[in-house]
């Protein structure tokens, strides 16, 4: 009992300081009503938009790649909500250029914590709780009117699917941020892979050319962090290459894209280091 | 095996700590030597300044102390711990000013700043509060502790620096560039903060400045760097005589005189008044300013003198000059 | 008179400059018009392919050439509605512009439209080119619809300028203009026709968007160029273009010499 309490104590102890720091950010964040409530308000808003893009084309046509509306809602509720969380918590990451611009990166390494990890923790986006909550609107209703059967296996891949996807995109942002020590000013290169990625997962990517597939199907395995584990869901049939029960492999998408990122990001470091000549 | 080194061991300990970079210089790319083997031992409880020119290596000196930077060649022991592969373990006994780059929390008030850093280094509460309210009362903080840091003034934001700095007690602080900025008072009270400190808790001071003030009151050593290279490593006096700097006499004369040229080991460098004060300057490995006096006694009636000690930063300019 | 315009044109060529610094944006930005362009080709094409091979007069082709159009012109139509002037209108730093001897407005224009137009350089031309080669694009074989086209996409240009501008001169009496520039980022997106070509809007849709300058800005560049509809229709859209242009410019010149007086009455 002793040894729990020990080890939840230090458990404690050892993530006191990313609390103190996300607490405080989070805290700053509300004290400013006003622009919050903007800011909240304009992310609701890109959802929207973003959710009329897919209502306009299905005004025109009955079926896409396959789905019918109700169906990509359910895909883009599951991307977007997804992508939201993690622009939630990793979102500010693209700061990193102002940090190296302005040399306080090094002020980081001067505290007794990993460097990721710190970055990672200085700052939390509020505001995109509520883009968030656009995406688990169009979730919930593509999921109620999609006759979705409700079994153990809905159950469990939904949100394995919604947790894989929070990592793959994540892991983007990471990935960006090492890339970042490489670019400096590229902040938009790296954007066309993070914000194009989003994009690409609200597709059905049964729509995709060769190598689009390649790129956002496997690269950046967007495909996996909606589309796929909604076909699975579905029980719809495959398509060239990607098939049905892929859906599964959504955890191992995300920790494709973790090795990917941490592998630029520590390339990124010990270029900013130094090290190894 | 131990984290430190022995109280009475070295604190910084380079051999051949060497640096370089690659530097795009328009079309073509150079090799540029930031630090070139640099060989330093400061002990625990000391005081030292370390100058030079910018671009002398000053910073990136620091950044290898502290495990920002990898070292091209040679080494380096912080605390006894290599910089770069111990650098979490490192900065529970390091504290570092940075004049230009603040590592307190822009919009939070002060005192919120305290309270995370407290959190980052995991102080216990007690720690925390005690020495937050010493720091806090010896820096004069408390009239704004709840301001955010954006709206303090540069002296006020260069006390809460220092005071997040020490906030977790360390062994060894790096100032760089502290005073830069601040008014007469102000670096005066840091200065006495300092060297209180060190008093108190036997911390080793590291202080890179441009400022000779803070060089003469605060350290008791001086390492001068130029081109990436040790230039110098001695005390202040030492660094006077070294260069060969003069002493200035100045006399001032019962009445107005030509200019006093001419004297044996004594050079005339100006005249007020039409002559009635004049400044004479002359080596003092060769000479002593009793022989100027009596040499120019010999000439004129004396009412008053004064002695000069060299200007800090012509002494520095002579070492580069020499070095060149 | 003269005097006048060689000022704004050189104001049009430091504007020009200026964008020209960031080179590794530029790139950076076609990097991702490429991308968005591929995954947009997937999803409209496909669109078409469920419609039965032509959806509102597009076909895969002419859709093709709408994707590659549309992101070509990202880097030179204003998206966010922020130009520099608002900044300077809202710390008041704008007095200084107005003791000089050029119309604010027209400067702004100038500036804004030749940093605009060098973005076609590295993000316009090279995304069509890419578009080209990787999907293939149909574009017209009659010169009107590129001579009308580059007055088109010119006229968009300014437009988009206008219409930011007319955001930037709101902040001579609204605190706060970033409710009003975000409304403009989505707005000038969707009804702009940078999503889906405002040709596949509901109907009721369409109308809204018609009635509001930001078609004019991207979507009718593009159907211009891309010859959709014959000669009759893109000159009827280059017309619409011009007509808007007044307005705004007229609406910014009235908004400007208001907020001038403002600032004078408040005291600069």
């Amino acid at each position: 009992m002793a040894e729990l309490t020990g080890l939840r104590g230090r458990l404690r102890e050892e993530l006191r300081p990313y609390r103190a720091v996300l607490a405080s950010r989070a805290r700053s964040q509300r004290a400013y009503r006003a622009s919050f409530a903007i800011d909240m308000a304009s992310s609701t808003l890109v959802g929207v938009v973003e959710l009329a893009e897919v209502w306009v084309l299905f005004s025109n046509v009955t079926s896409l790649g396959g789905m019918r509306f109700n169906q990509i809602l359910l895909v883009f509720g599951l991307a977007d909500l997804a992508f939201s969380l993690a622009d939630l918590s990793f979102g500010h990451m693209d700061n990193l250029p102002t940090f190296l611009r302005a040399g306080t990166l090094d002020v980081f390494y001067l505290r007794p914590q990993p460097l990721l990890l710190q970055l990672i923790t200085t700052d939390i986006s509020l505001r995109r709780l509520a883009r968030a909550a656009v995406g688990a609107a169009a979730l919930g209703i593509g999921l109620a009117t999609s006759h979705v059967s409700w079994n153990l296996t809905t159950a469990t891949l939904l949100p394995l699917a919604l947790l894989s996807g929070y990592a793959t995109f994540a892991a983007l942002f990471v990935w960006a941020a090492g890339l970042q020590f490489f670019l400096l000013e590229g902040k938009e290169m790296t954007n066309a892979f993070v914000y194009g990625g989003r994009y690409a997962a609200t597709q059905p990517a049964s729509v995709w050319s060769r190598p689009v597939k390649f790129v956002f199907g496997f690269f950046f395995p967007m495909a996996f962090t909606a589309y796929l584990p909604a076909v699975t869901v579905l029980g719809l049939p495959g398509s060239a290459w990607l098939p049905a029960w892929a859906g599964w492999c959504a955890p191992a998408a995300a920790v494709w894209s973790w090795l990917m990122a941490l592998l630029c990001w520590r390339w990124g470091v010990r270029h900013y280091q130094g090290g190894g000549g | 095996m131990t984290d430190s080194a022995t109280d009475n061991g070295a604190i910084i300990e380079t051999d051949g700590l060497t640096r370089e970079f690659h530097v795009r210089d328009g079309r073509r790319r150079r090799l540029l030597t930031a630090v070139d083997g640099l060989s330093v031992t400061i002990e625990s409880g000391a005081a030292v300044g370390y100058i030079g020119a910018n671009g002398a290596g000053k910073s990136t000196t620091i950044k290898m102390l502290t495990g920002i930077l990898v070292p091209t060649a040679g080494s380096v022991r912080t605390c006894g711990l290599r910089p770069v592969p111990d650098r979490r373990r490192l900065a529970r006994q390091v504290g570092v000013v940075f004049g230009q780059r603040s590592q307190l929390w822009w919009d939070l008030p002060v005192r919120e700043s305290f309270r995370i850093l407290a959190a980052i280094h995991q102080l216990t509460r007690h720690e925390e509060s005690s020495r937050t309210a010493e720091l806090v009362e010896q820096l004069e903080i408390g009239g704004f502790l709840s301001v955010p840091v954006r709206q303090l003034s540069l002296g006020q934001r260069m006390r809460a620096e220092v005071a997040a700095a020490l906030l977790h007690s360390p062994r060894l602080v790096i100032l760089d560039e502290p005073t830069i900025g601040l008014d007469v008072l102000s670096k005066q009270r840091l200065r006495e903060f300092l060297i209180a400190e060190r008093l108190l808790h036997g911390t080793t001071l590291l202080l890179t400045t441009h400022d000779m003030g803070d060089v003469e009151r605060l350290c008791d050593r001086i390492l001068v760097i130029d081109h990436g290279r040790l230039a110098y490593d001695g005390d202040l006096p030492g660094l006077s005589r070294t260069v060969g700097a003069e002493r200035v006499l100045v006399v001032d004369l019962a009445e107005p005189m030509a200019d006093l040229t001419g004297l044996d080991d004594a050079r005339h460098l100006s005249s007020e008044a039409g002559g009635l004060r004049q400044r004479l300057a002359f080596d003092a490995e060769r000479t002593t300013a009793a022989k100027v006096l009596a040499a120019v006694a010999g000439r004129a009636q004396v009412l008053d003198l004064t002695v000069e000690e060299p200007d800090i930063e012509d002494v520095v300019r002579r070492i580069y000059a020499e070095n060149r | 008179m003269r005097a006048s315009a060689r000022v704004y044109w050189r104001l049009l060529a430091a504007g020009f400059r200026r964008r020209s610094a960031y080179r590794l944006a530029a790139l950076g930005g076609l990097v991702a018009n490429l991308t968005f362009g591929l995954l947009k080709v997937a999803i409209l094409f496909a669109a078409i392919r469920a419609a039965g091979g032509q959806l509102h007069g597009y076909t895969t082709a002419s859709m093709s050439t709408y994707v590659w159009l549309s992101q070509g012109m990202l880097g030179s139509i204003n998206m966010d509605g922020r130009i520099d002037l608002a900044q300077r209108v809202k710390d008041g730093q704008v007095a200084v512009d107005f003791l000089r001897p050029v119309d604010l407005q027209a400067a702004t224009l100038a500036d804004e439209s030749g940093a605009a137009l060098f973005s076609l350089v590295p993000r316009g031309l090279p995304s069509v080119l890419l578009g080209a080669a990787t999907v293939g694009i149909q574009l017209p074989t009659s010169p009107v619809f590129y001579l009308l086209g580059a007055v088109s996409l010119v006229l968009g240009i300014v437009i988009s300028v206008a219409t930011v501008y007319l955001i930037a001169v709101a902040g001579f009496w609204l605190i706060e203009t970033r409710g009003l520039q975000i409304f403009y980022m989505l707005a000038s997106g969707f009804l702009g026709g940078l999503y889906v070509p405002i040709a596949l809007f509901p109907h009721w849709l369409l109308i809204v968007a018609t009635a509001t300058p930001f078609p004019s800005a991207m979507m009718y560049p593009v159907d211009v160029i891309s010859g959709l509809g014959g000669a009759r229709t893109a000159a009827v859209l280059v017309l619409a273009q011009l007509a808007w242009l007044a307005g705004l410019a007229a609406v910014g010149q009235w908004l400007t010499r208001a907020g001038r007086h403002r600032l004078e009455v408040q005291g600069g």
